[in-house]
């Protein structure tokens, strides 16, 4: 029979046990205050003057105007003046270079006579947060740029559709993932930092201290040392996620546009299948040190396969089944549905499935494992 | 894991009222561990019956830890049968760790909980009722109301020792496995706590506590001496010395110590050993024994007949094991 009482002897302590580390309740509330900061601002900020090289064909006098326009908007500064297309690919692929622009040879006889002209832009958009305010100033080049040249017997094009096309290509990243979609990655990356460790320690520190001996002299049951373990962590998880939203919602203005039926219960999930991988963790480390080195073994596909760092839809088919096996995946998913779409809970059930079933079969093995001897 | 199935009943009907005086509260036989290559313990087997404190004596490795964790569930014997409070001690662990009480050798209280929070803690796990009140008890009994907040980490060593041993009797236990209790505590508080154990075995209280101190094994109603995994004695301090067959003399007077060292290894003489200004000599054949200090038998030593000590007998224990080891290895 499980009893309340030893779960809740076991609650208590840990919650003690918690309150007495200073440090880990000073990182608890940090943690995802100053890298939210840091990667949200790293990720809002408007970078300017981003270096671009040119590579201009065309010999007519509107492709300088476009030059000076692209200079005018802020976003570039021509570092370069390529004479081939290698050339300019090379700049983009060592990184001097953060645009290339290509004026076509006939750019300016396209122009007059009306043909669709096209400049050609590609980005490195490796990291989405430096070229996407460029990209939205490169949409509002063709109005502007050639205004002044456009008058008298030219002013009918100046009316019509714009003089001509922008065509931008993506390079490295064309999901180009925004400011907002990092608040849920980080959500779920800084909630399982927080807590997989945080709950892989427990097992170990209490065998390194010697205390697993005489808590394993009482009768509590495995579950109840589960429960009681995790629970104050559940508290953790919410305080971290509620941090998490409140602050992107006052600093980034992130939509949260609904679905909090759906939000709600794939963070719970998530937060308890967290916590019950890291009690797995703490049930097969021998010592602090090892329960450590799984956490970071786990963290490092959590934050890579999930949709976080690389688009999801952009690995090969492997590293998706690896990143479906993943909760941040999962979680990230339904924060984005219902943050920034609104999504409900039916459209959110295929995630919330998959955390349940992570939750179940983690939860599962964990007690699995637990010993209550000391062999 | 709750254990389906049956509950656990005792392999005994009676109930703890009409329990006589025999009562069997340990008794296990065969009982075997290994660690890997190592053979910890070796056919152990005891029998303990209620109200008798029980001392359990060897050097260091010999495996009364292990011995002491598989009495109590902690370890899982390769093989052995018995019973401890009537409870299968390979099946019944759970109902045996609610009904016994154990101190564990190292202090495996929570350090950075307070001394009150620590005691409140096993109150739950054991779900006690009148949980305050008992644990305002152990306070006042341990006299550590005052330091009540304190951490148990910060307590000196003899009193992490004494609230170690109050929160193993909190739940009010029928069986105390203590082992080495009274390491680094000082004379005053051992004799208080042995006082205690005295008190709490004639109020039915079974005791089964490990030690290095031979004073503390004179203390006991009967000991076990066990060494290499092996039970070499057993029974009353005197049976143990009378089967020892032992004979030893005292030598006092000046230079009395340093005679040690020439009699050692002279045929008869199997221990020589001063102990301050006296010489303690044993060995098992009385003539050659004489004979081996007949020389020294002079003024200004004096020599006396004492009967053993327990310390005779356990140094004698030990040298005959490595005796008998090392005819092994030359065989
Ligand atoms: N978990 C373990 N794994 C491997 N070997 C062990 C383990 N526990 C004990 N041993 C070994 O078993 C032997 C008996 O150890 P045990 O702790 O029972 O001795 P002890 O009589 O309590 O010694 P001491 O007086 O020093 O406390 C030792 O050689 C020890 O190294
Ligand atoms: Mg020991």
């Amino acid at each position: 029979m499980i009893s309340l009482t030893r779960t809740w002897a076991v609650m208590a302590k840990e919650f003690v046990q918690l309150t007495r580390d200073r440090l880990t309740y000073a990182m608890i509330l940090a943690m995802p205050i100053v890298q939210l900061l840091l990667f949200g601002y790293a990720i809002n900020d408007d970078p300017r003057n981003l270096p671009t090289a040119v590579l201009v064909q065309d010999q007519g006098g509107f492709s300088r105007s476009v030059l000076t326009a692209l200079d005018n908007s802020g976003y570039f500064e021509v570092t370069r003046v390529a004479r081939s297309t290698a050339e300019l690919d090379r700049a983009l692929e060592r990184g001097e270079a953060q645009f290339a622009v290509i004026i076509p040879a006939d750019f300016t006889r396209r122009v007059v006579r009306g043909e669709g002209a096209q400049i050609l832009v590609e980005a490195d958009a490796s990291d989405p947060s430096a070229t996407s305010g460029a990209v939205a100033a490169l949409l509002q080049l063709p109005q502007q740029a050639l205004a002044r040249e456009l008058a008298g017997p030219l002013a009918t094009r100046a009316s019509g559709p714009p003089p001509f096309e922008v065509v931008v290509h993506r390079r490295y990243n064309p999901e180009a993932i925004t400011a907002y979609n990092i608040v849920p990655g980080l959500l779920g990356v800084i909630l399982s930092m927080t807590l997989v460790m945080m709950t892989s320690l427990g097992m170990a520190r209490e065998r390194e201290r010697g205390t697993m001996e005489s808590l394993l002299a009482t009768p509590v049951l495995p579950i109840e040392v589960m429960v009681g373990k995790l629970t104050p962590y559940v508290l953790v998880g919410l305080v971290q996620a509620v941090l998490i939203l409140v602050l992107a919602r006052v600093l980034f203005a992130a939509p949260m546009s609904g679905g909090w039926l759906a939000l709600g219960a794939g963070l719970m999930l998530f937060i308890v299948g967290s916590l019950a991988l890291g009690f797995l963790i703490s049930t097969l480390a021998k010592t602090q040190l090892q329960a450590m080195q799984m956490s970071v073994f786990y963290m490092l596909p959590s934050i890579l396969l999930s949709g976080f760092m690389f688009p999801f839809r952009g690995m090969p088919d492997w590293a998706q089944w690896l990143g479906l096996a993943i909760p941040v995946t999962h979680v990230l998913r339904v924060v984005r549905g219902s943050v920034l779409k609104g999504v409900g809970l039916e459209n959110a059930g295929p995630s919330l499935l998959a955390l349940l079933l992570f939750v179940l079969v983690v939860g599962t093995l964990a007690m699995l494992r637990y010993r209550t001897t000391l062999d | 894991m709750a254990a389906p199935g049956p509950a656990p009943r005792r392999v005994e009907k009676a109930e703890p009222s009409d329990r006589g005086a025999h009562e069997k509260v340990i008794d296990v036989r065969g009982l075997n561990k290994s660690f890997g290559a190592l053979h910890a313990v070796k056919d152990f087997g005891i029998v303990v019956e209620r109200g008798r404190i029980c001392g359990f004596l060897g050097p260091n490795g010999a495996g009364k830890t292990t011995t002491l964790r598989m009495l109590f569930g902690l370890l899982r014997p390769d093989s052995g049968e018995g019973t401890v409070l009537g409870f299968d001690v390979l099946k019944d662990s759970r109902e045996i760790k609610r009904r016994v009480g154990y101190m564990t050798q190292r202090f495996s209280l929570y350090e950075d909980l307070s001394i009150e929070q620590n005691l409140t803690f096993t109150a739950r796990v054991h779900e006690l009722d009148r949980r305050r009140e008992r644990v305002q008890a152990a306070l006042d009994g341990l006299g550590l109301t005052a330091r009540r907040a304190q951490l148990a980490g910060t307590l000196s060593g003899g009193w992490k020792q004494r609230l170690a041993l109050a929160a193993a009797t909190l739940h009010g236990p029928e069986l105390l496995l203590l082992d080495e209790p009274t390491a680094g505590v000082d004379p005053e508080a051992r004799r208080t706590f042995w006082d205690e154990i005295h008190g709490l075995a004639a109020r039915g209280m079974t005791v089964l506590v490990s030690t290095h101190y031979m004073d503390e094994a004179e203390r006991c109603h009967e000991i076990a001496y066990i060494a290499g995994g092996r039970t070499l004695a057993r029974g009353t301090a005197d049976e143990v010395i009378d089967a020892s067959g032992l004979v030893t003399f005292h030598a006092e007077g000046p230079g009395a110590d340093r005679l040690a060292r020439e009699l050692r290894g002279t045929p008869g003489v199997e221990m020589a050993a001063p102990f301050g200004t006296v010489l303690h000599v044993s060995g098992r054949d009385r003539a050659a024994l004489e004979a081996a200090i007949a020389p020294y038998r002079k003024s200004p030593l004096v020599w006396s007949e004492t009967r053993p000590t327990l310390e005779d007998v356990f140094i004698q224990l030990i040298h005959d094991r490595e005796a008998a080891k090392a005819k092994a290895e030359a065989a």
